[in-house]
């Protein structure tokens, strides 16, 4: 076990180095010169290419991305020329909101998903079944602005169960910082549940097959011990695949429904380096992001290893 | 019959198939006495697993099931699910034929072991892992202990059958259905299984059907066979005298299709010509006719009952059969 996890964390150095080149040639790509962007449009030749020169922006690509890579590695990821926050300062202070929302999302997505997935496996083909199949189906194609207006249109304007938009850090009010993550997470959760629970029902229809649930019937054990551990078990691993992607997609934070809440998220930290060319901040959170989204890959690797006893043998 | 432990009366199983409904098993009957061993023999097709199947009550769910399976006083297709449940694992025991897929992959052999006591016989863990140890070493698995916290995977085909066999005889059942136990596992193994299975069926002194394409297999292990074709049973006798005067061409054949150890090499094995019948076009006559060399006259155009002649419990379903001494 030991072996296998450490034989999977060297797998992420030769991702990551990918990430960082990818990044930053990106980054590189992007048209204006970052020495235009700072000194504005009144400035002289002579002072943009002095300061290309203090920048090191005349240097070979290939320096500048080692002089990048050295200093990450360092720890220091730069930063903005605009508010004179690190990019570890901006992203500490956003990450807290993208994760909190993400972590709604999923929560909801399975609390509806799963439990779905288990009845209609169960009653594979019944007119249940085919309702939450067709519905399921409805719900993939809403757009995530739409529900989020009609979820705002009904709890917030109609209800007035809940504030529409704004933030209050947990640490400040819980209460209130619930109040504001209700609405923003139920709309992911809304684009989350049918992915989830048409990957699990299927998984599980096909378990239900099995040789090993025909003896466990013969076993005389209880029909939802069946269901529950001999089938559940066994289907979750693509559950596991499709929860992990949806967490690293949500670390990055999710620009249509950060900005229709109002929640200063990662999704409009990085949206506003873009708007604002602010250039450093914008390769230190895609490469931070990236970064997130290795990880929660390695996690669920591990979490296979954890449901299936071939993979962490090493049989599959 | 009294003192029969299960009894199958007019058991008949039908499917629906795109091309028609096919009959899997065509009114079968079949008795088996408490501690008594069945073997069950036929080629691949003749119904053998469905009617094992529709003993059990595990049929796909598009099946039809007609007739009475009586087991132990209780009608089992009669039974509510609850009542089945209970009898299932607890006193009617089954063990598959592929031990690759018939083990719970993500599950340790320890709780595939205890979860049919805890739910039967309502042992706590600690007493249902004594018992499992004891089970495992029964079914002659080295080093029981440690096996419990190891997963399929990890352990060789037969060991596997092993395992399902200590699965099944974890609560003492009244009667074991070992649908193929050895077909697909290596030979050296298969006689090891099959004599587990005979040693622990005199030790607990409970019934057994052995399903099996091979009457090698059923030879000296069972008090009693049945053979199936095309989803009938066409023979039916106390095995030592089948073996000692088969009367229905189709065992003949059979038996003559079994490899022997003593042919000169490169000797042809006399395979039976030409396949089964297809299940969803019944033929008017008898089911063997067209492959069967002692075919004539109404063979083709009426069905032979299954019943006795010269000894009452010998019973075979043939107008021709084969002559008294022929092949004794």
């Amino acid at each position: 076990m030991l072996f296998f996890v450490a034989r999977r964390l060297l797998y992420l150095v030769p991702v990551l180095i990918a990430v960082s080149v990818l990044t930053f040639v990106i980054a590189s790509l992007l048209p204006g010169d970052l020495a235009y962007v700072i000194l504005g449009d009144q400035a002289t030749p002579e002072n943009v290419a002095a300061l290309r020169h203090d920048m090191g922006l005349d240097l070979p690509i290939w320096q500048r991305y080692f002089g990048w890579l050295w200093q990450i590695l360092q720890g220091d990821f730069g930063r903005s020329f605009r508010t004179g926050q690190t990019v570890l300062q901006a992203v500490g202070e956003r990450v807290p909101v993208s994760f909190e929302l993400m972590l709604f999302a999923e929560l909801i997505g399975l609390a509806i998903g799963v439990p779905l997935a288990i009845a209609c496996a169960a009653k594979a083909g019944s007119a249940f079944d085919r309702l939450m199949t067709g519905s399921a189906f409805g719900m993939l194609s809403v757009p995530t602005f739409l529900s989020a207006i009609l979820l705002i249109y009904l709890f917030a304007v109609e209800l007035r169960w809940l504030p529409a938009t704004g933030y209050v850090p947990f640490t400040e009010d819980p209460v209130a910082n619930l109040r504001f993550m209700v609405l923003p997470a139920l709309t992911l959760a809304l684009a989350e549940w049918p992915g989830i629970m048409r990957v699990l029902r299927s998984d599980m229809i096909a378990a239900l097959q099995e040789d090993y649930i025909a003896l466990a019937k013969a076993k005389g054990l209880k029909p939802s011990r069946i269901l529950f551990v001999h089938a559940l078990k066994p289907s979750s691993l693509t559950l596991v695949t499709i929860t992990g992607i949806n967490i690293g997609r949500l670390i990055g934070g999710t620009v249509i429904v950060e900005t229709i809440f109002a929640l200063p998220g990662i999704g409009r930290l990085l949206v506003g380096a873009i708007y604002t060319r602010d250039l450093i901040i914008l390769q230190g959170v895609v490469l931070l992001v990236a970064a997130g989204f290795v990880i929660m890959n390695f996690i669920v690797d591990m979490l296979y290893a954890v449901l299936d006893p071939r993979i962490r043998h090493g049989h599959a | 019959m009294s003192g029969a432990l299960l009894s199958v009366e007019d058991v008949a199983v039908d499917l629906p198939t795109p091309r028609g409904n096919l009959r899997a098993v065509d009114h079968v009957d079949l008795v088996v006495g408490a501690g008594k061993t069945l073997g069950i023999v036929g080629e691949s097709g003749c119904g053998k697993t469905m009617l094992s199947r529709a003993i059990l009550q595990l049929l796909p769910k598009k099946a039809k099931l007609s007739g009475r399976v009586m087991f132990d006083g209780q009608d089992l297709p009669a039974l509510s699910a609850e009542k089945l449940r209970k009898l299932r694992g607890r006193s009617l025991a089954v063990v598959f034929q592929d031990p690759m897929t018939s083990l719970n992959p993500v599950l340790t052999i320890g709780t595939q072991l205890t979860e049919t006591m805890q739910e039967h016989l309502e042992l706590d863990l600690a007493n249902a892992r004594q018992r499992a140890i004891e089970l495992l070493a029964a079914v002659g698995i080295p080093a029981p202990e440690q096996r419990l916290s190891q997963y399929p995977h990890q352990l060789s085909g037969g060991m596997r059958q092993r395992v399902a066999i200590a699965v099944a005889l974890s609560c003492e059942p009244k009667l074991l259905i070992a649908d193929e136990p050895t077909t697909a596992l290596d030979v050296t193994i298969q006689a090891q299984i099959l004599d587990l299975l005979a040693r622990e069926q005199q030790r607990r002194h409970m019934a057994m059907i052995i399903i099996t394409h091979d009457l090698g297999v059923v030879a000296g292990r069972t008090d009693e066979v049945a053979v199936m074709y095309a989803g009938r049973v066409v023979e039916r006798a106390p095995t030592p005298s089948l073996f000692k005067q088969m009367r229905m061409p189709y065992t003949e054949a059979l038996l003559a299709a079994l490899p022997k150890l003593d042919a000169a090499p490169h000797t042809p094995l006399p395979a039976i010509s030409g396949r089964p019948p297809d299940p969803t076009r019944p033929l008017k006559g008898c089911s063997f006719s067209p492959r069967c060399r002692y075919s004539a006259g109404r063979c083709g155009t009426e069905k032979p009952h299954l019943s006795a002649a010269e000894a009452p419990d010998h019973l075979y379903a043939c107008f021709h059969p084969i002559a008294a001494g022929a092949n004794a």
